[in-house]
């Protein structure tokens, strides 16, 4: 709370000016699509979320320059008379918290956003629908500001349904096409099933603190006893909770089915929301409770196998895909991993680094690949790719600054944040073998992508070639400024930065002089095996390929996760409703207890039937019975208490 | 005086009582009720009630049987036909038991009854205002007016020729 | 005027005029001499409410009477608005013609 009312309003302003867009949108954007252009609804979008980036970048130096930013500054409510919930012991005011990790996300958020929404601009222009799509647009920013802004779990919560509800919107944006809106549909649907152990998270973290606001919980979270390994405490049921809604967000193994398919969307949703903000909130959330997991060593334990595991799964499947969106998608769900396996490690600061620079440079290989679809006219799948080098050189440039940033090549981005993922996961030689080795992949699948791209000859038909042509310069500037970032946000040490929100002293780590040389190495070492089998001697692919089949199988068909919840649901769910619930159950309990009552009704009805004579006559015999009843019980009982 | 009074106005009350139920001819069995109801008044008011008395004379010998001649003349009613109807004596045998039953009940009651020293009674028509209009009853004497209301559109609606 | 037999003989009274009227609701196959035996019967609780309020010496039977004037007045109305009715329909009064509500 601050004496100057225009800082304390501040930090509403920056939520509140993407939800205006969208308000404006939705309401006038037939007003505004007169135009000739139709251009006005978009660069309104633009201009509301630029504005909040603005916003948030003079919150976040203002606020840094006053003594006890460090902390955490609670925001509470301006100008209103009531809380958002009172119930007993139960308030939650609409409070935002602002510190170092919501001040990192929300620049990371509002910049990101701000950069696709000018991409949007370019790569939406032939789409009929565009107020529609920047009203989703605005609306999905301001519930991811409010996610990572809320001061309290239930305000994170509000966004967090709303970023999924934005998703499943944008997902099945082109709704006439099927696989898009099962696609949305199937997004919801896995994401419910986490959301629901969100809130049952959310219903022991307030039986355990009385408060679900942040700031108490990283207080007092250090006060509990801490839980030993496989030890059921509440503190480790509320986690693993926690997590469950964190892994169907953040898309990982079990729950990583709907983010491959999301890809129906356009590129530039797949860019903002499933690679660079929505999809981390998972790790956001990790990481904003951090000092409550840290109590729980079984929830550390869960937390880092599965982001390792599903860092390897996804890696393993993202090599043998076709489709150019599919790829980044599962390097999405293979960094994710990544980042769950350092806060899982302890390394929550540098779970929220990854997440920053991931963020550059997945936005940017997302946008590349839109940039790339652009010029193919609609075509992703990468065997009908190849040699764009030279026709789209912008993108050729940026993406290959993506991809070298990905593959942790210094002194690009991804490289220091991956540096320290590997130096995090050190004193677990298991994990670390398998971090090192994903990190291998990683560099693999996407210089593979990169070569069948750009590399070779072209393989689309003559028609094809062309069309080709580079994308206007709405597109090609936010890649320019995301190449920038890629290559230079590494610089910024955000675990440093983010320490003091999770109550912990700063992880004390090794200085192992051999790690960058190794993760170097591992990166290049990736490239030049992509490089072997893809352009220098592609007739080794084959080869290859005979005695690796089983496997190669298994990662085409994504691990039968698929096939296995289809099974699931069409025998157990449908066949046990089918079979069950309704022959049995509805049709033979429910049914006969209300045909039961209604046949019982009828009988009780067909016993007195024939009191109803119809004559007036019988009638009155019956009323003047009951009162000659009721007044004979008076007057008797008037002559028992006399004297 | 009031003793010979009161008892020469009961002993009408019941005459007249059984010419309304013993005619066949409805226009006496109305001629014989005003009867009863003026002589009925007479009792109230010999009880301290004259309120009661003249809005048994206005109201009901009044208005009330004023209404029913008028819907006796207009539908040109004969007299009905010998015989009670379906049951009629039975039910009535069972009725008129009940009653009595009622009857020995209450005369065992009040024959037991020590008549005690009459209460001071004032039923003027200035206390009955006082009660009726006191908070007590004001918003069942309005209420009261609603149903006289409703009353009248409801016997409007359902004496219309043509609904 | 105030001797106490009165209150006994007027209950008595009222007692009597309820008997005779219920007899005549039983008997009589007239619609409109039925309505006029109930208005007997009422009259007869009539007779019992003031004769107690007498004896107990408040006005609150009084008031009571007041009320059933006031209901009887709207049944006579309603009453005799659907004798109207039934006439017009049936073209009789007599009350055994009206038996079609039967289970």
């Amino acid at each position: 709370m601050f004496e100057d009312p225009v800082l304390n309003v501040l930090p509403f302003a920056v939520l509140l000016l993407p939800l205006g867009g969208f308000i404006v949108l939705a309401l006038f954007g037939d007003w505004i699509k007169k135009d000739e252009e139709e251009q006005g609804a978009c660069w309104l979008a633009c201009a509301t979320v630029v504005s909040a980036f603005a916003l948030a970048v003079f919150t976040t130096v203002r606020l840094y320059g006053l003594a006890s930013g460090a902390e955490g500054l609670r925001f509470s409510q301006p100008y209103l008379g009531f809380e958002w919930i009172a119930v007993g012991s139960f308030r939650v005011p609409i409070n935002l918290l602002i510190d170092p990790l919501s001040s990192v996300m929300m620049l990371v958020v509002s910049g990101i956003s701000a950069v696709i929404h000018v991409y949007s601009v370019g790569y939406m222009a032939h789409d009929e629908d565009k107020v529609r799509f920047f009203s989703y647009m605005n609306l999905f920013v301001f519930f991811m500001l409010l996610l990572v802004m809320g001061g309290s779990l239930p305000l994170l919560f509000v966004g967090w349904e709303g970023v999924g509800l934005c998703s499943y919107l944008l997902i099945g944006f082109w709704y006439r096409k099927d696989s898009a809106s099962a696609a949305g549909l199937k997004a919801f649907v896995v994401n419910r099933i986490g959301d629901a152990g969100l809130i049952l998270g959310m219903i022991f973290i307030f039986h355990a603190f009385g408060s679900l606001d942040l700031v108490d919980i990283a207080d007092n979270a250090g006060a509990l006893a801490p839980e030993a390994l496989w030890q059921w405490g509440p503190v480790t049921i509320a986690c693993l909770l926690l997590f469950l809604g964190a892994i169907g967000k953040s898309a990982q193994i079990p729950l990583h089915v709907w983010l491959p398919d999301a890809m129906e969307g356009p590129t530039p949703v797949s860019a903002l929301i499933h690679a660079a903000t929505m999809v981390t909130a998972g790790v956001y959330l990790v990481a904003r409770l951090g000092p409550l997991f840290h109590q729980s060593e079984t929830a550390m334990l869960v937390v880092a196998v599965t982001g390792a595991v599903t860092a390897l799964m996804a890696g393993t499947i993202a090599i043998v895909q076709t489709d150019i969106k599919r790829v980044l998608a599962y390097s999405t769900v293979s960094q994710l991993g990544f980042m769950f396996l350092a806060a899982g490690m302890g390394a929550f600061g540098v779970a929220v680094f990854h997440l920053y620079t991931h963020a550059f440079f997945k936005a940017l290989l997302f946008l590349g690949s839109g940039s790339v679809i652009h010029a193919m006219s609609g075509e992703q799948d990468m065997r009908r790719m190849g040699g764009l080098r030279k026709k789209v050189p912008w993108t050729y440039v940026t993406f290959l600054i993506g991809t070298l940033a990905i593959a942790g090549i210094p002194p690009l981005a991804g490289f220091f944040s991956k540096d320290e993922i590997l130096l995090s996961a050190l004193h677990n030689p298991t994990l670390f073998g398998i971090a090192l080795f994903t990190a291998l992949l990683t560099a693999a699948y996407m210089a593979r992508l990169l070569f069948l791209t750009f590399f070779g000859e072209f393989r689309g038909g003559h028609d094809a070639e062309h069309h080709l042509h580079e994308s206007p310069w709405s597109m090609l500037v936010p890649l320019v400024l995301l190449a920038l970032g890629s290559i230079g946000a590494g610089f910024l040490k955000v675990p440093h930065v983010v320490q003091s929100v999770f109550r912990l002293p700063e992880p004390h780590l090794p200085h192992v002089a051999w790690l960058p040389a190794v993760a170097t190495l591992t990166g290049v070492v990736g490239i030049l095996i992509a490089w072997y089998l893809y352009l220098a001697m592609p007739e080794l692919r084959g080869s290859l390929a005979q005695p690796l089949r089983p496997a190669l199988r298994v990662f085409a068909a994504k691990y039968f996760f698929d096939h296995v919840y289809d099974g699931f649901v069409r025998h157990v769910v449908i066949g046990g409703s089918d079979r069950l619930l309704w022959k049995r159950v509805d049709e033979g309990v429910i049914d006969g207890a209300v045909n039961g009552a209604g046949s019982l009704t009828r009988a009780f009805a067909e016993t007195l039937r024939p009191v109803q004579t119809g004559f007036v006559r019988h009638y009155v015999l019956l009323v003047l019975a009951g009162a000659v009843a009721v007044v004979y019980y008076l007057l008797a009982s008037a002559e028992r208490l006399a004297p | 005086m009031d003793q010979v009074l009161f008892y020469a106005a009961a002993a009408l009350a019941l005459v007249s009582a059984l010419v309304v139920i013993g005619q066949k001819n409805p226009i006496y069995s109305a001629f014989g009720l005003i009867v009863t109801l003026c002589s009925l008044s007479v009792i109230f008011g010999l009880l301290g009630s004259p309120f009661i008395a003249a809005l048994q004379v206005i109201v009901y010998a009044g208005a009330i049987m004023v209404l029913f001649l008028f819907v006796l003349m207009l539908l040109n009613v004969r007299s009905e036909q010998d015989a009670p109807g379906r049951g009629g004596r039975t039910l009535g045998a069972i009725a008129v038991a009940l009653v009595a039953l009622l009857v020995a009940q209450a005369g065992a009651v009040l024959v037991r009854a020590e008549p005690g020293p009459a209460p001071a009674f004032d039923a003027s028509t200035q206390r009955m205002a006082e009660i009726l209009f006191s908070p007590q009853f004001l918003y069942v004497f309005e209420a009261t007016s609603i149903l006289i209301l409703a009353a009248l559109v409801g016997a409007i609606a359902l004496a219309k020729k043509d609904f | 005027m105030d001797h106490p037999s009165f209150v006994h003989h007027a209950v008595l009274l009222s007692l009597a005029l309820f008997g005779l009227g219920t007899l005549g609701v039983f008997l009589r196959r007239n619609v409109i001499t039925v309505l006029m035996s109930i208005e007997l019967m009422l009259n007869g609780a009539n007779l019992a409410f003031v004769a107690f309020s007498r004896a107990a010496g408040t006005l609150d039977g009084q008031v009571l009477v007041f009320f059933v004037m006031v209901v009887a007045a709207a049944e006579a109305a309603v009453g005799l608005a659907i004798v109207i009715a039934l006439h017009r329909h049936k073209d009789t009064l007599d009350i055994d013609a009206f038996n079609v509500m039967k289970g």
